[in-house]
């Protein structure tokens, strides 16, 4: 076997659908008819994991360190939001396209500024792309609503035929088919040889530049693409909340973010959806614990996790699963640890 | 005309201010490559140390500044000799994230012991109100920053300059496998200087609460005009950063003034050009590692 039909081969088998991941989204599926009181919850899950997925292309696949992700996801929701509140798009998913282009282009635009320079410089670049729109959304109160937010948005019904309800359902069940639509995607475009390429990327730019990989092209077309989502996710948020307001660009979303990410495993698409699961349940549990004090408690997380290491991390907590099918299936573990991304 | 002077004037004294609470972050981020945004932690522990002297205990505060660097400095040291040494080595995505994590934490903590309302350092007499030079108002606390600060910023050129100390330092960052193989114990070199920067975090934090505000929030609030100062500075010089706060002190005053509709707007605006101009910094001369 020649070396590029072998890695032909072993790219292909990567990309195969596994049953583990049918029963993943089988599973996603059935939480929506098992636990039909919790659907506000769970649609906050599902934006979140989003989210998390849309970072996870750039940081991830890419290796490009973020701390301003949440602007993208507030160009999203304040252009959601306003399409809605005039009466611009009606129905919702046309809307939900157009806030996540309106973030792309931003996202096309922001990716020249972070291509440049290393990384101290990408973390100060983003960070102030976000404070900036910050800024400009408190700034221009008129059209944003400054500190009130956007209020009064009426959604029209999905496609004309399915309404919003208020406990939820609706928002639940559609956020949960534009995630999949959008995880398919992202699959897609992470096992084709263009997501290959950011691998190499993020490994060594200066020897994919040298193989003859057009490095900032390719990142430049995955930041925008990840722009693309997080807009999304933030229309998403509009829509199923019906608000909009000045801390969708705040920096504690784009920290939590990190964490998200940080908790379910960069560098495979499955970690931002693990992580917002794990994520909203800590989040959940230390604010009936105290209330006003629960990103202490993040915090500490965050602290523990990095002292403990990442990596050691995700090895022990899939050491016993690993175990169990190397000892019952007597074959090499399915499930594995994500690729470091050091 | 007068008005312009007395906005330079503060301007000058917030540009100082912002560079003694950056310039342990200038080393720090700078010099040894470790990406710190708790930085604003530290200068927050100094702001309330001495609140809590000056408003519970009644120390005089000239007394209680020396109390905030030294309480700052050892809380740095603390945490330099047990978490931060671990990270020097790891990725810069892991120092944010423990980072971060640190910061969510001293807010938190400080929330729940002292409440999340702005606190205040009661002044001495001597230090409120203005006197006029020439028409020109001048604030008598921000006279005491300009001050203060100035001999601070001297004396560091000095010591960077002129010590033993300093030349091993710039020794152990230029080259830390060579400094360290000419007999400089090198993370003792790193861990005093960070503990020292701390401690200057922690002066400008009590300085500050007059000026800036003190809350809970500080840290998450003046994290961003910490790392302009040190990105925009650059990191070759004890110069690039002080230039850069006092630009920033500047045009932050002049732009609350004159345009105040823009808010943060300018501040932030000019950051991204002069990064994307020069992205090693207006003042830096190497590229960061």
């Amino acid at each position: 076997m020649s070396a590029s039909s072998d890695v032909g081969f072993h790219a292909q088998r990567q990309a195969r659908w596994h049953y583990g991941e049918a029963a993943f989204w089988l599973v996603v599926l059935a939480c929506g008819f098992l636990f039909p009181s919790r659907y506000l919850i769970m649609t906050d899950i599902l934006r979140l994991a989003l989210f998390a997925m849309s970072l996870d292309l750039i940081l991830g696949y890419a290796g490009i360190v973020s701390l301003g992700h949440a602007a993208f996801f507030g160009v999203g929701a304040y252009a959601a939001g306003l399409l809605a509140l005039h009466g611009i798009i009606n129905e919702p998913v046309l809307a939900l396209i157009a806030a996540g282009l309106a973030a792309m282009v931003l996202g096309f635009a922001a990716s020249f500024l972070v291509i440049r320079g290393v990384d101290l410089t990408r973390l100060m670049v983003t960070l102030g792309i976000a404070l900036l729109l910050e800024a400009l959304a408190e700034r221009f109160s008129n059209i944003t609503g400054g500190t009130d937010g956007l209020q009064g948005i009426d959604m029209q019904p999905i496609l004309g035929q399915i309404p919003f309800d208020m406990f939820g359902k609706a928002g639940f069940f559609y956020s949960l088919a534009v995630l999949f639509v959008l995880f398919l995607l992202a699959r897609r475009i992470v096992h084709s040889p263009f997501g290959l390429s950011l691998r190499a990327i993020k490994n060594n730019p200066l020897r994919a530049a040298a193989i003859g990989i057009p490095v900032n092209r390719r990142l430049i077309a995955i930041y925008t693409v990840a722009a693309f989502y997080a807009g999304i996710a933030g229309a998403l948020f509009t829509q199923t909340t019906a608000i909009a307001s000045l801390d969708v660009f705040a920096f504690e979303r784009s920290a939590d973010l990190m964490l998200v990410l940080v908790i379910g495993g960069t560098g495979y698409l499955y970690g931002g959806l693990i992580g917002a699961v794990i994520f909203r349940i800590l989040q959940e549990v230390f604010s009936t614990i105290t209330p006003q004090y629960w990103q202490f408690w993040i915090g500490l997380v965050l602290v523990v996790i990095v002292l403990v290491g990442r990596q050691r991390l995700h090895y022990g907590v899939l050491y016993l699963p690993n175990l169990l099918i190397k000892q019952i299936g007597g074959r090499k573990a399915i499930v594995t640890v994500p690729e470091s991304d050091a | 005309m007068t008005s312009i002077l007395t906005n330079l004037f503060d301007g000058v004294a917030y540009g100082m201010l912002l560079f003694v609470l950056a310039c342990g972050l200038a080393v720090t981020l700078g010099l040894m490559n470790f990406v710190n945004l708790a930085h604003g932690a530290f200068a927050m522990a100094g702001g309330y140390v001495c609140m809590l002297l000056v408003n519970q205990h009644g120390w005089p505060f000239f007394a209680a500044l020396p109390l905030a660097f030294v309480s700052a400095a050892a809380i740095g040291i603390v945490l330099e000799r047990t978490l931060y040494r671990h990270l020097y080595a790891r990725s810069h995505l892991d120092q944010v994230l423990f980072t971060i994590g640190l910061t969510f934490m001293s807010v938190a903590a400080v929330d729940y012991i002292q409440g999340s309302s702005r606190v205040f350092i009661n002044l001495p007499d001597a230090l409120q109100g203005q006197f006029d030079v020439f028409g020109v108002g001048i604030g008598r606390y921000r006279l005491m920053i300009i001050v203060i600060c100035g001999l601070l910023t001297v004396g560091l050129q000095m010591v960077l300059a002129k010590t033993r100390f300093g030349s091993r330092l710039r020794a152990a960052v230029d080259d830390p496998r060579a400094a360290s193989g000419l007999g400089i114990n090198v993370p003792q070199v790193f861990a005093f200087t960070f503990a020292f920067g701390c401690g200057l975090a922690g002066l400008g934090g009590a300085l500050s609460a007059e000026i800036l505000g003190l809350d809970p929030y500080f840290p998450l609030k003046f994290m961003i005009y910490f790392l302009i100062v040190v990105t925009v500075g650059g990191s070759s010089s004890i110069t690039g950063p002080f230039l850069a706060s006092l630009l920033l002190g500047i045009g932050d005053v002049a732009g609350k003034y004159y345009v105040p509709k823009m808010g943060p707007f300018v501040i932030y605006t000019m950051m991204i050009v002069i990064l994307i101009w020069r992205p090693n910094g207006l003042f830096g001369r190497t590229a960061a590692r």
